[in-house]
């Protein structure tokens, strides 16, 4: 199962969809929405998505654990829009005979996700600005705030 | 040729569209839409070096050739999941 969603998500589904006799281990990792960003209050996130490209390259990245770990029960859902604080954004879940394959298999999907999956996330400050995040740095909000330097976490 | 181009997020915010036909000569590539948005939005040009394309829901270069029909999007660096 890989999916975008404007629905919660809950954890379940994902679950269920990679469950089976042969699965010694279930692990799944949540993302959840934090209230604050190296300190600075956050009130909510946006999330916006490219859904037919993101569940191919969710699709992908399935495959690519497929090869490495010989594991091919993985599922993804993100959501998208308004996400209050302490809210899932994101579950990945991964079935696999063995813990340790499954622990790796989750972590390399989520590594993955941030990398190549057509998602993006807007940051509502408490103050109520507002900007969009590229990894490990703000990215810019208005057109033309990118003559700063990017601030790095 | 026709296609469809795509904007998301700061892309989506600053040309305030998410989508448009565009047509184009052919032998048309990416740089062709790229050139054309420089003009609307000058700034853009310092964001190519981050920000990637794709054509059918695959990343694809500024050369990539395009075809009646293509459906291509503007990349912005991506950030799903969560923070961690």
């Amino acid at each position: 199962m890989f999916k975008i969603t404007t629905e919660v998500i809950t954890g379940e589904e994902a679950r269920e969809a990679v469950e089976g006799p042969d699965a010694g281990a279930v692990v799944l990792f949540f993302g959840t929405v934090r209230n604050n960003t190296g300190g600075r209050p956050v009130n909510c996130l946006e999330y916006e998505a490219y859904p037919p490209m993101a569940e191919k390259k969710m699709s992908e990245i399935a495959q690519e654990i497929s090869d490495k770990w010989s594991i091919d029960r993985v599922a993804m859902v993100h959501r998208i829009g308004k996400l209050e604080i302490g809210e899932v954004s994101v579950v990945v879940a991964v079935a696999s005979p063995h813990r340790k394959d499954g622990f790796a298999a989750c972590q390399y999907a989520m590594d993955r996700l941030k990398q190549i999956v057509p998602i993006w996330k807007r940051e509502i400050w408490a103050d109520g600005e507002a900007e969009w995040v590229k990894p490990d740095a703000v990215f810019f909000d208005v057109p033309k705030s990118h003559k700063t330097a990017p601030q790095i976490d | 040729m026709n296609v469809t181009v795509k904007y998301f997020a700061v892309c989506h915010e600053v040309l305030d569209r998410s989508e448009e036909e565009m047509e184009l000569p052919d032998g048309a590539t990416i740089q062709t839409i790229l050139k054309r948005l420089e003009e609307e939005w000058p700034e853009i040009a310092e964001f190519y070096e981050v920000m990637q394309m794709s054509v059918n829901w695959e990343y694809a270069t500024e050369n990539t050739e395009l075809a009646e029909g293509d459906e291509v999007a503007l990349i912005p660096p991506v950030t799903g999941g969560c923070n961690v």
